[in-house]
């Protein structure tokens, strides 16, 4: 199998700043990157390196065969891309809209019109495709962007955060559309800073904190490099709770986190489980839930970074400087 | 996970063929021609955009030539033929200010990262958004030409005058749209791209002979008023429309298209390339 994207040592610094400090990047064909990271991490001037639309300061990047910087018509043939925001014309219906690429891209007016009412069949739009764009909601928006990036048919597809500000409902919509892709042999680059939806959509995930990859490798993988196992439990009785973590701590020797409704607490060692139970017996601590699971992929990322994926302490924006 | 990358034997995209290989400046047009076909049914799609060309002059012309036109020649009969040129000028001007608000705001919601991750001429959007837009300066001639008309205005240079005239404004205007886009692709936001060209196209139109010669400004201000470009303009436009002798402003203005051009249009094409 070959790579869809080979990229090694990006750097890149606005002002001063740096916003990659020398990335590695490898994806799979067929497969889905997740890049994972919170606002100003970088995620975003990977990918706009990775698409052409940045220069980098140093390292190099192959996309689809070709090399971003010596040969970028040639990746732009190659690639779909779905940034931050919606990147259609609300004053023009979807239809124009989706046309408008495919001519762009060659088609000729019959051609763009059923490559339009394909897109738009597709994504659910077939209805929607006379109004204006501005008239949609943020998920059908976001459909028609994604539908607008896939009118030439790339091979790989960038989405840069395709789910931010979308109800549930709509991201589970952009969820399956973005698998049916992905069955359709398409190689996607994701970027998000949901764990969840990483979890979800990537079959390799890396993970990136202020322009560095912090680590990489499966859901699955990730998950057990953070190592351990959580313990959590709760106790019938709330007042309770700070006793049985006192209990839980005496045995695992690992300070234990509670919020004041369940106690948990990493444990190596699955065989504690027993030890935990006879001890809150004998202190006649009454366990309503009680719990071995694998950490979550918030639990790793504080594990890798030292702080959450939700801190924010600067944007993307200086990207798009 | 492999390690060896090599290039795809056949192209990523079977639906679109005719993506070409190279870009040669036929297909530079073919791509800018479809995207000015985009700005002309932006037009389209907004009727109170369009509403507001169409009022705007009627609202310039009705104030000057009722409110200023007895003070400043007598009669208002008189000040509306000498200020119909200057007012067609200054509206095409104002408009060109357009140019750079559009690019700038298609910039800020990510539509030119779309069109610069597609295989198209690079300089396709902004040849695109500059035609689209002569479209849109030449619904404005036409409009304020009919509110002239409707107040009696009958140029004597007929209707040969009256479209030379309006083919040398747009020229003109073609001209300042480099510098609109170059402001446009400079600023951080649409808004910023406003401020800064209302502070340049004020003292470039009223300090021109568009509203009043420049012969009874002061002293220190007729020498810079007469040599402003747009006063070779409207001077050109009023030959051109009331008959006179056009010759020397014609020309004038030619050549001032030319250096606008020529100073503009890169510097347009480097901050376009250059806006990440």
């Amino acid at each position: 199998m070959t790579d869809a994207i080979r990229a090694e040592g990006l750097v890149k610094e606005f002002k001063g700043k740096r916003a990659l400090d020398g990335i590695d990047l490898t994806a799979r064909t067929g497969a889905v990157l997740g890049v994972l990271g919170p606002n100003g991490s970088g995620k975003t001037t990977t990918v706009r390196i990775l698409s052409t639309l940045l220069r980098p300061d140093a390292g190099h990047a192959i996309v689809g065969g070709f090399d971003v910087l010596r040969e970028p018509h040639e990746v732009r043939r190659q690639i779909g891309l779905t940034g931050q925001y919606a990147a259609v014309d609300a004053e023009l219906t979807g239809t124009q809209n989706l046309v408008l690429i495919a001519r762009l891209l060659g088609f000729d007016r019959t051609q763009a019109r059923a490559r339009s009412g394909e897109l738009l069949e597709r994504f659910g739009l077939a209805d929607a495709g006379g109004r204006p764009a501005k008239t949609y909601s943020g998920g059908m928006r976001r459909r028609l962007d994604l539908a607008a990036s896939l009118v030439g048919r790339p091979g790989l597809l960038y989405l840069d955060e395709p789910t931010t500000g979308l109800d549930p409902h709509s991201r589970n919509g952009l969820w399956e559309v973005v698998r049916g892709l992905v069955n359709d042999g398409v190689t996607v680059l994701l970027t998000t800073q949901y764990l969840e939806e990483a979890d979800h959509l990537a079959d390799d995930i890396m993970v990136l904190d202020h322009g560095r990859v912090i680590t990489q490798g499966t859901p699955e993988e990730l998950k057990n490099r953070a190592g351990d196992q959580v313990l959590e439990l709760r106790t019938v009785d709330g007042g309770q709770l700070s006793l049985a973590a006192k209990i839980v701590e005496a045995v695992t020797s690992a300070p234990v986190n509670s919020d004041g409704l369940v106690a948990s607490v990493p444990v190596e060692d699955s065989a504690v489980l027993p030890e935990v139970v006879r001890r809150l017996d004998e202190q006649g601590v009454a366990v309503s839930e009680l719990s071995l699971r694998k950490p979550s992929l918030d639990e790793v990322f504080l594990a890798l970074t030292g702080h959450t994926a939700q801190a924010t302490t600067s944007d993307d924006e200086g990207a798009r400087g | 996970m492999s390690t060896v990358t090599t290039r795809p034997s056949t192209p990523a995209s079977p639906g679109a063929p005719h993506v070409p290989e190279r870009l040669g400046p036929l297909v530079t047009m073919r791509h800018g021609l479809q995207l000015t076909w985009r700005s002309v049914l932006k037009i389209k799609a907004n009727p109170e955009e369009v509403l507001g060309l169409m009022l705007q002059p009627v609202m310039f012309v009705t104030l000057f030539v009722f409110v200023f036109g007895q003070a400043m020649m007598g009669d208002w009969q008189t000040y509306r033929d000498f200020l119909m040129p200057g007012i067609i000028a200054q509206s095409v001007i104002f408009a060109t200010m357009g140019t750079g608000f559009t690019l700038s705001q298609d910039v800020e919601k990510g539509i030119f990262d779309r069109f610069r991750s597609l295989p198209i001429a690079r300089s396709a959007p902004l040849i695109g958004a500059i035609l689209g837009d002569l479209v849109r300066y030449a619904i404005t001639v036409v409009m304020v030409l009919l509110v002239g008309l409707a107040i009696g205005f009958r140029p004597e240079g007929g209707v040969v005058g009256v479209v030379s005239a309006a083919g040398l404004i747009l020229l003109f205007a073609f001209a300042l749209c480099w510098m609109s886009a170059f402001v446009g692709m400079l600023a951080r936001t649409p808004m910023a791209v406003q401020s800064f060209a209302m502070i340049l196209l004020f003292p470039l139109t009223f300090g021109s002979s568009a509203f009043v010669s420049p012969d009874d400004m002061p002293g220190w201000l007729a020498p810079i008023a007469a040599n402003n470009p747009v006063t070779h303009v409207v001077d050109a436009m009023r030959a051109l429309m009331l008959d006179g002798d056009a010759g020397g402003p014609v020309a004038w203005t030619l050549v001032w298209a030319v250096i606008i051009t020529a100073i503009f249009f890169p510097l347009a094409v480097w901050a376009y390339r250059r806006r990440t």
